[in-house]
């Protein structure tokens, strides 16, 4: 399998990429390849020029301050996972990045070309989600910001215009005392997953749920926050009841059908089951 | 041939060509290719560098793992052009000139990890890789599994690759 025909532009700064991307009809951001260059070897893209944003400088930054991780556009999931600042302030992040494929294409694939690509299973939009973050679009005519429920449509699909490029993705840090918790059901490890959920989990002094934020992959068209199941456990003190009640509400939202991996029936209860897991854990860690 | 088929054919080819200079195995190539020519095509078809092998072509078996400015990375994900200033190795960059065989090759040997052999050049750079990184190996047979879960082989059922991996790492003095 090869690639169809390309233009290849390769900038140096970014206002020669946006200006490129508002002035090339079907042109698409090229970072790592690691989504992209499989879906043109298939023949699913058929971008007719690719802009290779590697050799802008100052893109491949990551930088902790304010409560926020920033995470430029050319960061690679490999320097994402192993920061150690990065690990310090959120430590779901890598939890959830051991997920991400496999190291070989952790190296290469971008976090930013990770949310671009969209896909409703995989886990970096769902992170997205779940921590609340947020993407910067820059276009010719200026930056904007865009909330993580805001940018994810339905698959591999997002809110970026044909002329925005996501120049950075915006990881809140993980608020002070909180628990987290990312548990996955894949096939295979490094597959995308069949099902997963997400948890970040804060207690009262009397150990009933403070605040909870809960998201899960593979369940529906884009990644989602399971806000009835949030809803189900604030406030308690995680009883069975209390967690069977927020599966079922989680259950409720899957939408995804029955495929080659996964009955309907099977992905409803199995989302139950992780959130459960998600949910136990995330207590547990948190103080 | 008839006019009407000349009128089909464009003047000039519309795919575009740009210049990759890279290094390989320590030593610098420029080549003039295709934009749309993928790293794993340039080694072998620009530069008769056999030993990656191409699988699947689109990321899945890791059979076409090389290093990229030190890092293992599929070939067959990565435009040519993409490279261009970048130091890459493969496999062949392992056994001496005289051929010696590399540790890691040895041990390849000695533990039987291969049979047909077409997805041991991927594995051992992406081996070569972790062991380079400096970064802490888990050598249980967990971690090991772990390390090579983006290679596919057919053959071994891994048990051998993985006894592979520990002897060579304990060879290296990495263990």
């Amino acid at each position: 399998m090869k690639p169809p025909l390309f233009d290849y532009h390769s900038p140096t700064s970014l206002d020669e990429a946006v200006a490129l991307l508002a002035s090339t009809e079907g042109a698409m951001i090229l970072a790592g390849g690691q989504s992209l260059v499989p879906a043109m070897n298939m023949r699913l893209a058929n971008p007719a020029a690719l802009i290779d944003i590697q050799r802008i400088p100052g893109l491949a930054g990551i930088r902790v301050n304010d409560g926020v991780i920033h995470v430029g556009a050319m960061v690679r999931h490999r320097d994402l996972e192993l920061d150690d600042a990065v690990h310090r302030a959120n430590p779901l992040i890598r939890e959830v990045m051991a997920h991400v494929a496999h190291v070989p294409i952790r190296n290469r694939g971008t976090v930013v070309g990770s949310l671009c690509h969209a896909d409703a299973a995989a886990e970096m939009p769902m992170l997205l989600v779940l921590t609340g973050g947020r993407v910067i679009a820059r276009s010719a005519s200026g930056t904007r910001s865009i909330e993580a429920l805001d940018f994810f449509e339905f698959h591999m699909t997002t809110t970026r215009k044909a002329d925005e490029m996501i120049v950075e993705a915006q990881f809140p840090v993980l608020p002070h005392g909180a628990g987290f918790a990312f548990e996955e059901f894949t096939r295979r490890h490094g597959d995308y997953a069949i099902a997963a959920v997400g948890a970040i989990l804060s207690k009262a002094k009397d150990g009933s749920v403070a605040s909870i934020a809960l998201a899960a992959c593979g369940v529906s068209s884009r990644p989602l926050r399971l806000t009835d199941a949030e809803a189900a456990l604030r406030g308690t003190k995680l009883e069975a009841a209390d967690l069977d009640k927020a599966a079922r509400a989680a259950a409720a939202v899957v939408t995804t059908t029955g495929d080659m991996h996964a009955t309907e029936a099977y992905r409803n209860h199995l989302v139950g089951v992780l959130l459960k897991r998600a949910v136990r854990k995330a207590a547990a860690r948190a103080s | 041939m008839t006019s009407s088929l000349l009128d089909l054919m464009p003047v000039t080819s519309a795919d575009p060509k740009a210049s990759v200079t890279l290094t390989i195995n320590g030593v610098k190539v420029t080549r003039e290719v295709s934009v749309r020519l993928l790293l794993s095509d340039f080694l072998r078809h620009e530069l008769g560098l056999k030993g990656t092998h191409v699988g699947c072509e689109h990321g899945v078996c890791g059979a076409c793992t090389v290093m990229i400015d030190g890092r293992s990375a599929r070939s067959c994900l990565t435009f040519a052009v993409q490279a261009s200033g970048a130091e890459i190795r493969t496999v062949e960059s392992l056994a001496s000139p005289s051929g010696q065989l590399h540790p890691l090759q040895k041990a390849f040997q000695e533990c039987h990890a291969l049979q047909c052999g077409y997805c041991t050049p991927g594995m051992m750079m992406n081996i070569m890789s972790h062991f380079d990184s400096g970064e802490k190996l888990d050598l249980s047979d967990d971690g090991i599994r772990e390390m090579l879960s983006g290679n596919l082989c057919r053959c071994t059922g891994y048990l051998n690759i993985i006894l592979a991996v520990r002897s060579a790492a304990a060879a290296m003095g990495k263990a």
